[in-house]
């Protein structure tokens, strides 16, 4: 078991460069989630973990060790990949036992860690199948049997669960996470899918065009985006034009077209610093949708629902206050609003984050 | 109506054109007559015992066997290497290269033949087994590239990736991922190989060294004084060969992936 440090590590493809600048740490025993659309250079970090691509510039340590020059079959890091990468031609005893080979570990030792591990994959007893003959979801969870059976140091997984339907997805989710915690690899895993890397990491990078965005908790890159990249990229955010309108020790005093000055915490304005004006981020589903003359709690402005997108237990509206369009997403108590209601739209202070005009 | 059975007469026209004269060749093989030819006179396996019996022809068949599993071993060797190389790796003038493995197929069989035989002129070497053996390889060579090629290009590079990850080296991967599931493609190249050198005449004609025959250049040599009826027995030892063996390995091949799913 080990850490990972990427230090200033560099990926170029011919004239194209794919990550620059990477400074980033995996800690020890930690679930590390690299987020991002396709083509921010997610996976060609994964792939330089595992030796698969080298490098252009920088170093990568595993352990505390410089392992740039250690071939891929020499760094023991296991591998799970989107499209499970079975092998077709051995039972699935012999898919599990194919590392071990080449740790010295053969007959019975073999057989007895090959059980084990589809003991804590919850597939117990298809040693003699072949990959063809187990669903998609078993697959994968022999492909996780098979990487975690040779002790890595650390766990890699390339969109692991891409491939699965959305119900087996979640399900595989939790299951995945709990081996992670029980066994305590290192892991780091790539997805494109914001629920997945909310719902299992201890710590989430967003990147995007090769360059990091963001790096912390999953509640911490969901309720304060440090750019308007994570504001949209994680969830439907409303970004607003705002202008300052005054500030005391603990607030900033901001002009919000409609809905009049707000006053938002300073901390949750950490990166507006003496800027005139700046854009406001709040969620879809922060923002509360009141029958028309309520008076609820925060600041308020009227709007009309303008379309409405329902989800079952919630319901997405699209209102339009003045000449802005607002998403907002609200649990349905009772009766839904429909297209055409005379609606207040309330802003709570507390749920809003402040972004230089620029970002 | 009237258009389909049109077709319908037509195809089997088609067909009886197509295997007519194997056919002939086949039943004749087993016809008692003394002059190769119709009418049939009664069955009888004397041709192939006469055959059996033919020390030249017994030497031809065996220097046909010889070669056409050695060209196998040789083309298929290099072709699975030339495959690896332009499917899994990025290098330059590759196209160049992929033209130039093919182009035995393009470039006319005399004027290969003929080719060869002045490069090996050039170099001060006679005509021998070798050169036939070389010779033939080179003809081959694209029908197992292009064979192993496409079925390559099938395998997902993620199960080398895998093995290497699991602590296999470049030679273990091989070995133990990427040719066991490349195996169909290179048996069917290796078959392909075999029967391309067990037929071939025309650049054998030129290559071979004076005193060695092949089956084809040994029946076309006979042929010169007259249609023996041991010719269609060996026609037809020819035709199993070339039919049965691809047929036989297809089947062994059908036979081992249905017991994986």
């Amino acid at each position: 078991m080990a850490g990972v440090e990427l230090k200033n590590v560099e990926k170029s493809f011919g004239a194209v460069t794919a990550v620059k600048g990477l400074d980033i740490t995996f800690e020890e025993g930690s679930f590390t989630t690299l987020l991002g659309p396709s083509g921010c250079g997610k996976t060609t970090i994964l792939r330089m973990v595992a030796g698969l691509e080298a490098p252009t510039a920088g170093d990568i340590l595993v352990g505390g060790t410089r392992i740039n020059d250690v071939p891929i079959h020499k760094r023991n890091l296991g591998l799970v990949f989107q499209n499970y990468a079975l092998f077709p031609h051995r039972t699935i005893g012999q898919n599990i036992a194919f590392g071990l080979k080449y740790r010295g570990v053969s007959g019975s030792d073999a057989a007895a860690k090959v059980k084990a591990a589809l003991d804590i994959v919850r597939l117990p007893g298809v040693e003699d199948r072949y990959p063809a003959q187990l669903s998609g979801g078993q697959q994968q969870r022999i492909a996780l049997a098979r990487a975690i059976v040779i002790e890595p140091d650390v766990l890699l997984l390339d969109e692991p669960l891409s491939a699965l339907d959305a119900n087996l997805r979640e399900e595989m989710r939790v299951e995945l996470k709990a081996i992670q915690h029980r066994i305590g690899v290192t892991s780091i895993f790539v997805t494109h899918d914001q629920s997945e890397a909310l719902a299992m990491s201890d710590k989430i990078i967003v990147m995007s065009a090769g360059k990091v965005q963001q790096v912390g908790a999953p509640e911490e890159v969901y309720n304060s985006p440090a750019n308007e990249f994570v504001a949209n990229f994680l969830g439907a955010s409303n970004i607003l034009d705002v202008r300052v309108a005054g500030s005391d020790r603990d607030a900033i005093g901001l002009e919000v077209p409609h809905f009049g000055v707000i006053s938002v915490p300073r901390a949750r304005a950490a990166g507006l610093g003496d800027a005139k004006s700046g854009r406001l981020v709040i969620r879809a589903e922060k923002l509360k949708l009141l029958p028309a003359g309520d008076a609820g709690a925060g600041v308020l402005a009227q709007g009309v629902v303008r379309a409405v997108d329902y989800q079952g237990q919630i319901a997405r509206y699209f209102v339009q206050v003045g000449d802005m369009e607002l998403q907002i997403m609200n649990m349905i108590d009772g009766r839904p609003f429909s297209a055409g209601d005379a609606t207040t739209v309330a802003i709570d202070p507390r749920d809003c984050s402040v972004l230089p005009a620029d970002g | 109506m009237r258009a389909w059975s049109l077709i319908r007469f037509y195809t089997i026209l088609v067909y009886i054109f197509m295997f007519a004269p194997i056919a002939v060749v086949m039943v004749l093989a087993f016809n008692s007559s003394q002059f190769g030819g119709f009418p049939i006179e009664g069955f009888s396996l004397r041709w192939f015992y006469r055959l059996a019996e033919n020390e030249a022809i017994m030497r031809a068949l065996k220097t046909s066997l010889g070669l056409g599993l050695l060209t196998a071993v040789i083309s298929t060797t290099i072709g699975i290497l030339a495959a690896l190389a332009l499917v899994r790796y990025q290098f330059r003038g590759k196209d160049f290269i992929t033209t130039l493995l093919i182009s035995p197929v393009l470039v006319p069989e005399t004027v290969l033949a003929v080719g060869l035989l002045i490069f090996l002129r050039w170099l001060h070497m006679p005509r021998s087994f070798l050169l036939l053996l070389l010779g033939h390889s080179i003809i081959a060579l694209p029908f197992v590239v292009l064979v192993v090629q496409a079925r390559l290009v099938g395998i997902k590079k993620e199960y080398e990736e895998a093995a290497r990850s699991l602590g296999a080296n470049p030679l273990q991967t091989f070995l133990g991922v990427t040719l066991p599931l490349l195996a169909p493609a290179v048996f069917a190249g290796a078959i392909f190989a075999f029967t391309i050198s067990f037929d071939n005449i025309t650049a054998t004609l030129f290559w071979r060294p004076s005193g060695m025959e092949t089956v084809p250049t040994q029946i076309f040599g006979m042929l010169r004084n007259s249609v023996s009826p041991e010719i269609n027995a060996l026609g037809f030892v020819m035709i199993v060969i070339t039919v049965g063996v691809p047929l036989l390995a297809g089947g062994a091949a059908r036979y081992f992936a249905r017991k994986r799913t």
